[in-house]
């Protein structure tokens, strides 16, 4: 895979992150189920995450927070991606 | 189809985190044999991708919606071993940094997505190209299909033994809602590998003879 190959899928990542705003809202399946079976009320939380619901904290705009959400994730699961990537590659070594 | 904490007891989310984490153990292994240089980027730009992709909810029937799990793809792409890596990857951020998915039932999420949605759809797709040998997104279509509900069939069953709902209320409503999401990923799947195949055949591995 070539470096412009990347940048591409990058870029493909990044705009589909970046639409995400105009993602459904209606529930998935299982919360779907989960609301229909009534046993929706059991849902908790046990940690807190940084950002919940995809929306990053601090910004009134819920688009803009949507995408920002969105693009932090998907460099974060690059990063993180290629790093494991490359340490399995040097413990083969 | 990411499940929440409180919707599993103690003994169904500790054995499947169990469970996810000896298959895990077993992909890192399996990969760390076959890992090239070139195919680092590759598991990093479709970590993103599916990352981005389950983001992305479309409508479905009846006021849920759906996004695409990314397993099929990811193992048809990157390897059985490596694509449930990825998927458990994007599965673990999701938790962690955006509350989709609780800890307690990461290692359910991860059984239920990148074991049986990613590794035993994999399998499931080669025996399918055994059968419709003349088209393999044939085999494509209906394997992302099948993972979809196979992955709802196992979520069913931990919430059935967990006594969050009967099997009986529980089984055919996840299978019913999961037949028509199933679709949406099944269209994209086959949709985003047709296109791979044509622009670069040599990044698809599970596709070559």
């Amino acid at each position: 895979m070539k470096k412009k190959d990347i940048y591409i899928g990058l870029l493909i990542a990044a705009i589909l992150a970046i639409f995400s705003f105009f993602s459904s809202s209606s529930p998935d399946g299982l919360k779907k189920v989960a609301q229909d079976k009534n046993f929706i009320a059991r849902a908790t939380n046990i940690i807190k995450a940084p950002i919940p619901g995809y929306l990053f904290p601090g910004l009134s705009n819920k688009s803009l927070s949507d995408c920002l959400a969105g693009l932090f994730g998907v460099v974060t699961v690059f990063v993180v991606s290629m790093g494991l990537g490359n340490l399995l590659l040097k413990k083969d070594k | 189809m990411h499940i929440p904490d409180g919707f599993l007891s103690p003994p169904v989310f500790v054995s499947s985190w169990a469970l996810s984490l000896v298959s895990l153990g077993y992909a890192l292994k399996k990969t760390r044999g076959i890992l090239k240089d070139k195919m680092i980027p590759l598991m990093g730009v479709m970590s993103a991708f599916v990352f981005a992709a389950q983001m992305l909810n479309f409508p479905v029937l009846g006021g849920t919606s759906g996004h695409l799990l990314g397993g099929v793809l990811s193992a048809v792409t990157l390897g059985p071993y490596a694509g449930a890596i990825v998927l458990s990857l994007v599965l673990i951020v999701q938790c962690l940094i955006f509350q989709d998915g609780g800890i307690t039932a990461l290692g359910a999420n991860i059984l239920n997505m990148a074991v049986i949605g990613t590794i035993a759809s994999y399998y499931l797709y080669i025996l399918l190209k055994m059968i419709f040998k003349k088209n393999r997104l044939i085999a494509v279509f209906i394997a992302s299909w099948l993972s979809v509900i196979l992955a709802s069939v196992f979520c069913a069953f931990e919430l059935a033994i967990s006594g969050t709902s009967l099997l009986r209320i529980a089984l055919p409503a996840m299978i019913c809602v999961h037949i028509f999401i199933g679709i949406g990923e099944a269209v994209i799947t086959t949709l985003i590998l047709n296109f791979i195949l044509r622009v670069r055949p040599d990044l698809v591995e599970g596709l070559k003879r």
